[in-house]
């Protein structure tokens, strides 16, 4: 059953050839078995699990239960959880457990989607390894001496190794697209204010946007067809209609254009992924679709300016993290300064606290309008960059990261090395854009991702282009060694 | 040498919202410690602020009423600071973009004169919660209650146009009658409603460069302001002209204690790194909304005093007391609405009743004596059943909850004799009893007698227990002893 995509086993559970208790059974088995070897999920919900399962079961007995009813996935440990431990990776919040659910849970919850866990990821989504995690690294399925990517490294590494057929995760510089890139899955970060943050732990609150993971386009069409909407309790959210995402997979994608921007195919780029995605755009252009050059000449700057961004939203995210009313706080503080200072500085990991002190410094008097001032005006560039390469393609294509899955600590000393692998995937939050990483070939026996960007709110197209893709090759079927069987 | 003083004020107000700013908690005063505050409130993981738009409806009903211009677009920032009061650790205000522009407040001094107060904006914000220092806790540890954390104010700042203490107080006095009678804020000082931070320094007189000025903060009434700068400007006099200079440092006084002292110097100043806060999108006012704001703008402060002036042939100053607190003038129209008689309304509301109130710091709002009672008295008064002497014990006795004032009047047995038969034979009993006084009257020059007529008047009302009505014993009197000339 672990092998069947989300789309086959909705048919499975809608045609009574098994039960969601059954399949919920049989991931909570495969969770407990293989799980010890990838250390993707932190929180395993079996009695809920099954509950919510035998539930869904009675739903679908009686007839016109939801697409997502009965079918188990896990959630990234960012999004809150009512009664159950929201860790978010970090000590911090290692005895946190929420009295409510995030939006996005609850959209699950209403459709009769079955929640075995909760996935391990980046300490406060900090990280494109997987390494800052309290509760220790993820292993990447493909090559278990190397990284799943960050921050969702446990949500592309449970569905690698099928220990779900879906999670959520979150994406705020490429925290979807780079982990499912290197474990060869599926994932789309929507258009920001597609999907609800409420409940989604900040990390930078004007980049944060969640979104699904699965093995097929078409599987993340299903899970976005739930997780995208209008939420009044999130003032970013964007009051427009859902489309059926799946409704439009099917369509040709002659006359697509294609723009393939040159500043993705430069200096860094690793020659076997830059062939495996030079050869899918080839595929894609004998689709019918036509491929344009393009520019995004500031893109260099997206680097820099998110890292000036992204860790002063943070600084002030992290602050209410104090030892006062939940979470971690130290032992005996001798007074209310020592309580902060200790309870912040046991409580985060060293990656967190390096973005906090350079959000802190980037926010400082005298230094504002040097940084944080500036970053906003590249911020401007970069989406006018894309605006016009809008005006000339329907879509962006290239690398979703510059190489393959690293091994662990090889970059671990270099905050600056760990940051650049986010280099091709950090624009499209700066300007709010959705993008999407899809499996397209090996490079060593590791997964190569193609990033596809679209345009505000054309995640329909984004998915039909990446279906269309997948229904001419097979690297969304492939399985690291031991996990098909 | 003479000094001049310079001063600048800016005031908290408490907008009367029913629910929080940024979150549905209620915002009522005076429930259990955080029984108010909700998961937004404390600042949970994930929780996001959604915007009240009827503060923001109250901030631009005050930007109106000032004659100020409103910003088409404000925006909110967040200002960083760690403090236990503060959930997040920053508290959401406005800077670059307030709500509310440059206004302006005509005060009236006590010499008749009036003086323009500049406004240089008023912004919206939220209030913190409250540090507990005394109650059920360990000797280390204080409480924190959040019930206020989430209120919505407005910080109103004006030029420093004020120049003496009774400057600043008309002024502090203007805001509160124009907040009340725009039903923006309840105006219950002592509930916090209104706070003051006071800025002042001094210069030699006529100088034009202005002295290093100190702030004094959370100033709740108009007493405490009132010593705190006539203390201020003393303190900064005595250190200059003992050769000292002044530090620019925020104050603390205690109106109890009648003590200042310094709370932090301009080096111990927080760095607050505002930055626009990413939650919230810009607030957007448009032309319509203020039409219909402004449509709709209840009678303000010297528009109410002109009208109390014509209507109630009122004198200016008793017109100014009672239009403006907003509920005093409710009152007072009350009163007179139910006794007909205007200027014995406006007596007893200015008198008896807002004495009475100020001994036991009540607002009228909360008065034990309603509107309805007052009149019933004043009616008692106006028809001769009672004298004055009578009325303040009748008045004493509704404020104790005893009935009204007839029934007052009816178990005490205080209704004034103003029988004519039974006041002649009164009046005839005494000259009778007192040969001596009534030979004496008649050998007084014609032009001292009236002089005399004291004495009869106070036999007479000591014989009649002091219901004899005064006015018509008066007349009698004279009449009887004319007779004997």
């Amino acid at each position: 059953m672990h092998n069947l995509t989300i789309a086959e086993l909705i048919k499975g559970l809608q045609s009574k050839e098994f039960t969601s208790v059954e399949l919920t059974h049989h991931f909570l088995d495969r969770i407990g078995s293989l799980n010890p070897a990838y250390n993707a999920v932190i929180t395993v919900t079996a009695e809920q699990a099954l509950k919510a399962a035998a539930a869904a079961d009675q739903r679908l007995a009686a007839g016109n239960a939801p697409d997502l009813c009965g079918v188990p996935i896990l959630h990234k440990d960012i999004f809150c959880t009512d009664g159950v431990r929201t860790s978010c990776g970090s000590k911090m919040l290692d005895n946190f457990i929420p009295p409510y659910n995030a939006t996005v849970v609850e959209n699950f919850e209403q459709a009769g989607a079955v929640v075995l866990g909760k996935t391990n990821m980046d300490e406060f989504a900090m990280g494109s390894s997987n390494e800052t995690s309290f509760y220790g690294p993820v292993k990447n399925p493909w090559a278990t001496d190397s990284v799943p990517g960050g921050s969702s490294g446990g949500s592309a590494a449970a569905v690698a190794a099928r220990l779900a057929p879906g999670a959520t995760a979150t994406d705020t510089g490429g925290s979807i697209r780079q982990p499912a890139a290197l474990c060869g899955v599926s994932g789309i970060k929507p258009t920001y204010g597609r999907v609800s943050r409420w409940g989604m732990i900040a990390f930078a609150s004007s980049l944060d946007q969640g979104g699904p993971m699965a093995r097929t386009a078409e599987d993340c069409a299903l899970l976005l067809n739930c997780m995208a909407s209008y939420d009044d309790k999130d003032s970013t959210c964007i009051d427009r209609e859902v489309p059926d995402y799946t409704a439009t997979l099917n369509g040709s994608v002659k006359g697509l254009r294609i723009g393939v921007p040159k500043e993705y195919f430069s200096e860094g780029l690793h020659p076997g992924t830059e062939n495996a995605v030079r050869t899918a755009l080839a595929k894609l252009e004998a689709q019918g679709a036509e491929l344009v050059e393009i520019s995004l000449p500031n893109s260099a700057l997206s680097v820099p300016a998110y890292y000036v961004i992204a860790p002063a939203e943070a600084s002030a995210n992290l602050s209410r993290f104090d030892g006062s009313r939940y979470g971690y706080r130290c032992e005996n503080p001798s007074d209310l300064q020592d309580m902060y200072c200790r309870s912040r500085a046991e409580g985060f990991g060293e990656e967190v606290q390096r973005r906090i002190l350079i959000g802190t410094y980037c926010l400082s008097a005298g230094y504002y309008d040097a940084y944080y001032g500036k970053a906003q005006q590249v911020r401007q560039l970069i989406q006018q960059d894309f605006a016009s390469a809008f005006d000339s393609v329907d879509l962006i294509m290239g690398p979703t990261c510059p190489s393959p899955a690293f091994k662990f600590g090889s970059k671990g000393d270099d905050p600056v090395a760990m940051y650049l692998e986010d280099i091709y995937t950090i624009a499209t939050n700066l300007a709010g854009l959705p993008g999407m990483s899809i499996p397209c070939g090996m490079v060593d026996n590791k997964p190569v991702g193609l990033q596809i960007i679209g345009n505000y709110f054309d995640e329909a197209r984004i998915l039909n282009a990446a279906h269309q893709y997948q229904q001419a090759t097979d690297w969304h079927d492939l399985a690291p060694e031991g996990v098909a069987s | 040498m003479n000094w001049d003083t310079v001063i600048g004020l800016e005031i908290h107000v408490q907008l009367a919202t029913k629910t929080k700013i940024f979150s549905g908690a209620s915002t009522a005063f005076g429930a259990e410690p955080n029984t108010q505050a909700c998961a937004i409130d404390l600042a949970m993981p994930g929780t996001l602020p959604v915007l009240n738009k009827q503060a923001v409806n109250y901030a631009i009903m005050f930007g109106l009423a000032i004659d100020a211009e409103i910003g088409q677009v404000s925006a909110f920032e967040r200002k960083n600071y760690f403090y236990p009061d503060l959930p997040k650790g920053y508290q959401t205000t406005q800077l670059e973009k307030p709500i509310v522009g440059r206004g302006n407040v005509e005060i009236q001094l006590a010499d008749g004169s009036t003086k323009n107060v500049r406004i240089h904006h008023a912004h919206l914000e939220e209030d913190a919660g409250k540090s507990l220092h005394e109650g059920n806790f360990s000797s280390k540890f204080s409480g924190i209650d959040l019930n206020r954390a989430g209120t919505p104010l407005i910080e109103i700042v004006s030029e420093p146009d004020m120049n003496n203490a009774e400057e600043a107080i008309a002024f502090a006095k203007k805001i509160h009658s124009i907040v009340t009678s725009l039903g923006i804020c309840d105006g219950e000082m002592s509930q916090g409603s209104m706070r003051f931070d006071v800025n002042v320094s001094v210069k030699p007189s006529g100088s034009d460069v202005l002295g290093t000025r100190t702030e004094t903060k959370n100033l709740n009434s108009f007493k405490f302001m009132e010593e705190a700068i006539k203390r201020e400007v003393e303190r900064q006099i005595d250190v200059i002209e003992d050769g000292g200079t002044i530090a620019q440092e925020t104050r603390l006084y205690n109106g109890e204690t009648k003590v200042a002292r310094s709370m932090r110097s301009k080096e111990e100043a927080n760095d607050y790194r505002y930055f626009p806060c990413p939650d919230l999108l810009p607030v957007i006012v448009s032309d319509e909304q203020v039409a219909e704001l402004r449509r709709n703008l209840p009678e303000l402060p010297d528009a109410r005093q002109a009208r109390f002036t014509e209507q109630y042939s009122l004198s200016d100053y008793d017109a100014g007391i009672l239009s403006s607190d907003a509920a005093m003038a409710k009152y007072f129209e009350a009163v007179t609405s139910a006794c007909n008689d205007a200027k014995l309304a406006a007596n007893w509301t200015m008198g008896e009743l807002s004495a009475r109130l100020n001994n036991e710091d009540l607002s009228v709002a909360h008065s034990p004596v309603s509107a309805a009672q007052l009149a019933g008295l004043i009616t008692r008064i106006a028809d001769n059943s009672i004298s004055g002497k009578m009325a303040k014990e009748v008045f004493e006795g509704i404020w104790a909850g005893e009935g009204s004032a007839d029934e007052i009047i009816e178990t005490r047995g205080l209704k004034q004799v103003s029988d004519s038969g039974a006041l002649e034979q009164m009046v005839a009993d005494v000259l009778a009893a007192n040969q001596a006084m009534v030979d004496d009257y008649i050998n007084t020059d014609e032009a001292k007698r009236k002089k005399k007529l004291g004495g009869f008047m106070g036999q007479i009302m000591k014989a009649s227990k002091g219901q004899a009505n005064p006015q018509q014993v008066n007349q009698i009197l004279t009449k009887k002893l004319n007779e004997l000339l």
